[in-house]
């Protein structure tokens, strides 16, 4: 029997009627078509299925989108605000923070959750923060260095820089 | 990997979720924050035919002290018990395991009642649970019971609850004065999994181990106190070579199992390995 469904994701209201067996991911994918979150493992590990509910970082993989029901829901195409790049976004861009891009959307929203925690990590913090995300391209130094920057801007956005 | 089909309830109080196991019976299985059950669906292994989910229960998270004991709610998430200040003060020993558990998405979502129901033999709780002598507190059809953490875990993914039981929550004792804690724990390199993990709670008074209590998850097919240790502790002034000396007793009278990753010799290795630093970490934190 299929359940109803409300969620909000990135701001807009759905409605859906779901079968309650249905993964979060396989909804925001294929019934909301926000792509953008991807499939990677399937198995619970990789964080490529990564998004935010009600701020914080979870694999949608490893959930059913009944789970989400009243939940509001960004993936990484609610990053960018009026054309204009999050910090996050920035950081990858400037800091070569990708190659083939698989594993970034799921990076990024999992540092968008650890730099609201802690807005000034350590370079070891950042990478126990991201220990549930797997990159086979760029060996992590750089999605640190990405991470790195959006903090520093973050920051100095708020006002809060702090000296380095 | 999709989950067999299933017949989904959401109940909004333990009652309604008890109602619910007992029609069901065995077709039914309770979903917390899903991050054992899920997984384990998806692979197909469990295909119930029934979901009680108790996310929408209110009341079955959260931590209070009351006094010698905090209770922690079945519904308390690995990240909120790594990162409450209560728990830090009070017991620091379950904030520091909780924060080692999986990755930050899996402390976002996982629950300590789901960890504790599933018994997992590599789950770190279940270490700490039987070191610091929890409760856990269950309701089913006849009312409300309280567990031992010994008498809990019973075999692998086995407990002592009734299929119809939901665990509401979890008590540990205050740390007491002139006690320290600690778990260490050997991660597996890519499930984060504990290949052996260590909890030990240790009493110090005038320079000696008066008491200690050392619980071990991942070795054997379910946790366990490791008493030849304690007992070998007992009267010590503790340092490497009396702590090495005790520790070597870490898997005894348990049949170690092995994995692709590390034999049961391998682990009754590491098991003394972690429990000697286990030992000294938390005799060190003892004020
Ligand atoms: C990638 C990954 C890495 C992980 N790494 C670790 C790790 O390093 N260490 C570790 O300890 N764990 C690890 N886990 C497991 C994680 O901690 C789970 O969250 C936890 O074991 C189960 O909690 P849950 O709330 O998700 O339970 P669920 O998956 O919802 O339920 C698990 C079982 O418990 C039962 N249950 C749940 N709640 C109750 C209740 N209140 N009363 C009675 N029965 C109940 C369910 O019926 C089910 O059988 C990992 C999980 C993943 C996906
Ligand atoms: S696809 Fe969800 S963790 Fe890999
Ligand atoms: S950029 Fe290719 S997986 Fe990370």
């Amino acid at each position: 029997m299929k359940r109803a469904v409300k969620v909000t994701v990135n701001g807009k209201a759905y409605a859906h009627e779901v079968e309650p067996r249905l993964l979060l991911v396989h909804y925001i994918r294929d019934m909301l078509g926000l792509t953008g979150t991807h499939v990677g493992c399937d198995t619970s590990n990789c964080g490529a299925c990564t998004i935010l509910i009600n701020g914080r970082a979870v694999k949608s993989c490893t959930l059913l989108a009944v789970q989400a029901e009243g939940a509001s829901i960004q993936t990484v195409e609610g990053l960018a605000t009026d054309g204009k790049l999050h910090p996050i976004q920035e950081g990858f861009w400037e800091e070569h923070g990708l190659q083939c891009g698989f594993c970034t959307p799921g990076m990024m929203l999992t540092a968008v959750d650890l730099l609201q925690r802690n807005p000034d990590p350590t370079e070891e913090q950042i990478r126990m923060g991201i220990e549930g995300n797997l990159c086979r391209c760029t060996g992590y130094q750089h999605i640190v260095n990405s991470i790195q920057h959006a903090a520093r801007k973050m920051r100095g956005a708020a006002g809060r820089a702090t000296p380095r | 990997m999709i989950p067999a089909a299933f017949e989904y309830f959401s109940p909004q109080s333990v009652k309604e979720a008890i109602g619910l196991l007992e029609k069901h019976g065995d077709d039914a299985k309770i979903l917390a924050g899903g991050h054992s059950l899920l997984p384990i669906m998806k692979l197909r292994l469990a295909q119930p035919k029934v979901i009680v989910d108790i996310g929408r229960i209110s009341g079955l998270s959260g931590i209070k002290a009351d006094g010698q004991k905090v209770a922690i709610g079945a519904l308390t998430t690995h990240d909120a018990i790594e990162r409450d200040a209560v728990l830090k003060e009070k017991c620091p020993l379950l904030a520091e395991t909780a924060a080692v558990i999986g990755d930050m998405q899996v402390r976002n979502r996982g629950t300590i009642g789901g960890s504790a129901a599933h018994a997992d033999p590599a789950a770190d709780y279940p270490a700490a649970l039987l070191a610091l002598g929890a409760e856990i507190v269950a309701i089913g059809p006849k009312g409300t019971r309280t567990i031992p953490a010994g008498e809990f875990f019973v075999e692998m993914l086995t407990t002592a609850l009734k299929p119809t039981e939901i665990i509401t929550e979890l008590r540990v004792p205050v740390l007491a004065r002139g006690t320290g804690a600690a778990y260490q724990k050997h991660p597996h390199p890519a499930s984060g999994y504990a290949v052996v993990g260590v909890a030990a709670v240790v009493t110090m008074s005038g320079g000696k181990c008066q008491s200690a209590a050392i619980g071990v998850t991942g070795v054997a097919g379910k946790p366990y106190r490791a008493t030849a240790v304690e007992k070998a502790l007992i009267g010590q002034s503790l340092d490497e070579t009396t702590a090495a000396k005790a520790a070597a007793h870490a898997a005894e009278g348990v049949d170690p199992q092995g994995d692709l990753y590390a034999s049961g010799q391998f682990r009754a290795h590491l098991a003394s390995v972690y429990t000697k630093r286990a030992v000294l970490l938390a005799a060190s934190r003892a004020k």
